[in-house]
């Protein structure tokens, strides 16, 4: 209900700013989709601002042809998200969405905005099943979870040059998934694998396993709430292979877990492009504009805008030829060079896997993945 | 299956599950101090575990000891675990008696049934479990590394490591103050008195709403003692933590015989290692299958438990 008020004031407010005299092609919408309150508020902040960024850049270089960036604030709330898809459908100005942000509530929003027309393009929602619900307006300009597998593989075959990896994963849609990408694009570099339950927290088979298996390297398909205790029992037991893990670990508080120590030197992939690596004066622009660092999702954000804007500047400016518009784009974006397939995917090329490393206690980023 | 796996090593596995066994048995304390008297199942007692497990976070914290703090000393890894048994057992006991106090006490005054105990038990364990879930916002809480394992001896070809020897050790000690107190003290001969007929221990003057807090009490602290080994051991904790070491324990108490000290102890190792052995013929992810098909089989030949159920005859 907040959300809807809020996205109501936004609304109202957008079009009392709104310019009224210019021609009616002149008063196009996109809506941003996703947090702005509750507890996962900070990747909806980071992505808004992204999107706010290309729309003022753009109005600055428009400025006889507006568009406006209407906020809809879900609180990364699913329940939410068919009421505030709804708004959007009925505001007939706003063409496309940057967003939703989440896929929980990617799930329940695209098919109500998708029926009506209105152009998804989200930058952040990574769930793989959100292709294969049939919406056709639906695009995601990055990798899903499954599609940093590769990625990941390539990057411990030709730049860590492993030779023997254990694979593990935690059964789950994304663990398992990654893991058997990697299985497949590493083939007889696999020796061993093996399976953890959700909430294991106790891996001394499993750890004893790969000590005696000779593994060179680890690769782990899961979450971070496994991850962390299972690398350090395994350093505890003197396990020195190499690790490496998807976005699912991705996280500080796996560094945490595990001690730096442990941690340390650990590989983390993630088809996300860190923003002070995107291209262009992108993370400079970015800092100037909200005072802070350009944070996750920003840079998919900023092109996710930029491509619908680029269709509306081109004279798209009804949903229909948004989103033909959108289907046929290709270009150079900050983050990565952009093509989508029919169902909404980015092209399995154009998926920007980053590796990252854990130093000093610390996630950094690394260098983007080979692609073969 | 891969027997030969298990063959080799044997002794390895044995050491990693009479570690995460003697974690098991100490929190299996707890659901048998409190059926023995009570005959009821606690199962809120998983989530006096998890008060623990952040309580020891919380204090390593307040004493300089947070995330990114450097390896403390010997002294200050002994001083930092006391701060932590003492300050997760307080926080730990007190959670299971404010548990007794609001979900069991009220029931008991007026009579209520079994089931009813049964369904403000799982009522008492969710609420807890959210409340911490939505305190922590989900997010699981992380400490650095208090023991850096070295290799102390070889035996049979495993490497024992002081952590472990630690953890194995701390359990038997604490279990062994827990049986002396209820087996040589006064107020142990109360509980005893309780567990064995309420009627005529009131009739002889035990108050029996001050045992049952002592049990509580001590069941709470036991847990407590637990969640600081879990932390030292895993590193990493979250709201619901407690859901599957709770089960675990539970199984391991009525594997042993429910009610029965010397059952929880040998219950919770025994789990530990069996479960260990289960992982390693038929991988990882048939751990726990393997450890219930044996409670089960040990139940179809032992029906009370390995070493029967009675908290009031447990002397022998």
């Amino acid at each position: 209900m907040v959300g809807l008020l809020v996205g109501a004031a936004a609304c109202a407010k957008d079009d009392d700013g709104g310019d009224t005299t210019s021609a009616s092609s002149c008063d196009s919408k996109i809506a941003f989709f996703g947090a702005l309150t509750g507890g996962n508020a900070q990747l909806g902040i980071n992505i808004r601002d992204g999107a706010k960024l290309a729309v003022d850049e753009y109005n600055k270089a428009n400025a006889n042809c507006k568009v406006t960036l209407v906020e809809k604030d879900s609180a990364g709330d699913p329940a939410q998200a068919s009421g505030l898809a709804t708004s959007v459908v009925q505001d007939a100005k706003i063409l496309g969405t940057v967003g939703p942000a989440f896929s929980g509530e990617s799930k329940v929003a695209n098919p109500i905005l998708s029926k009506e027309g209105v152009v998804i393009i989200t930058p952040s929602a990574t769930n793989p099943a959100l292709s294969k619900q049939g919406d056709k307006t639906f695009h995601r300009a990055l990798g899903n979870d499954a599609s940093q597998g590769p990625g990941a593989a390539l990057y411990m075959k030709n730049v860590m040059k492993v030779q023997k990896t254990y694979v593990i994963d935690d059964a789950s849609e994304y663990g398992k998934g990654l893991a058997d990408q990697v299985k497949t694009t590493l083939a007889a570099g696999v020796i061993g694998s093996g399976v953890v339950k959700e909430q294991q927290t106790d891996f001394g088979t499993l750890v004893q396993e790969i000590n005696k298996s000779g593994a060179d390297s680890i690769f782990w398909g899961g979450y971070l709430r496994e991850a962390a205790p299972f690398l350090k029992q395994f350093r505890e037991a003197g396990g020195k292979a190499k690790f490496v893990a998807g976005d699912g670990v991705k996280d500080p508080k796996f560094v945490e877990g595990a001690g730096a120590t442990a941690a340390e030197g650990a590989i983390l992939t993630c088809p996300c492009v860190p923003p002070e690596k995107a291209g262009g004066t992108f993370a400079a622009d970015y800092k100037t504009a909200t005072g802070h660092e350009a944070s996750t999702y920003s840079a998919e954000a900023f092109d996710a805008a930029n491509i619908l804007l680029q269709g509306i500047k081109a004279g798209n400016t009804t949903r229909e030829k948004l989103e033909t518009f959108v289907d046929g784009y290709t270009g150079e974006g900050v983050t990565t060079k952009f093509k989508f397939q029919a169902d909404g995917d980015i092209d399995p090329s154009a998926v920007a896997v980053w590796a990252y490393t854990v130093k000093g206690g610390q996630i950094v980023a690394l260098e983007r993945t080979p692609t073969s | 299956m891969n027997f030969q796996f298990v063959l080799d090593n044997l002794a390895a596995l044995t050491v990693t599950g009479l570690t995460q066994g003697s974690i098991y048995a100490l929190v299996a304390l707890g659901y048998t101090l409190v059926y023995g008297v009570l005959r009821l199942i606690n199962f809120a007692h998983s989530e006096v575990f998890m008060i623990g497990t952040f309580t020891t976070t919380i204090i390593w914290a307040a004493l300089g000891f947070g995330v990114g703090a450097a390896a403390p000393s010997t002294l200050g890894v002994l001083g930092l675990i006391l701060a932590a048994v003492l300050a997760a057992g307080a926080a730990s006991g007190a959670t299971a008696l404010v548990v007794e106090r609001v979900a069991y006490r009220p029931l008991r005054k007026r009579n209520a049934p079994p089931l009813i105990f049964l369904i403000s038990a799982i009522g008492a364990s969710v609420a807890l479990m959210e409340a911490a879930g939505a305190i922590t916002n989900r997010q699981p809480r992380g400490m650095p590394s208090l023991v850096f394992p070295k290799v102390q001896f070889s035996i049979f070809g495993a490497d024992v490591t002081n952590l472990q020897l630690g953890i194995i050790f701390s359990a038997l000690l604490m279990w062994v103050g827990l049986d002396t107190f209820i087996n040589r003290s006064r107020l142990g001969r109360g509980v005893r008195a309780v567990a064995q007929n309420p009627e005529v221990a009131a009739l002889m003057g035990v108050n029996k709403d001050r045992v049952i807090m002592l049990i509580f009490i001590l069941g709470g602290a036991m847990a407590g003692a637990a969640s600081v080994l879990y932390d030292v051991k895993v590193g990493l904790t979250t709201y619901s933590v407690g859901f599957l070491i709770g089960i675990k324990a539970f199984t391991a108490a009525v594997l042993g015989g429910i009610g029965n000290l010397r059952g929880a102890l040998l219950g919770g190792l025994l789990l530990g290692v069996v479960e260990n052995y289960g992982a390693g013929v038929f991988g990882n992810q048939w751990m726990d299958v393997v450890a219930f098909l044996v409670l089960v089989v040990v139940l179809l030949f032992r029906p009370n438990g390995l070493l029967g159920e009675s908290l009031g005859r447990a002397r022998a």
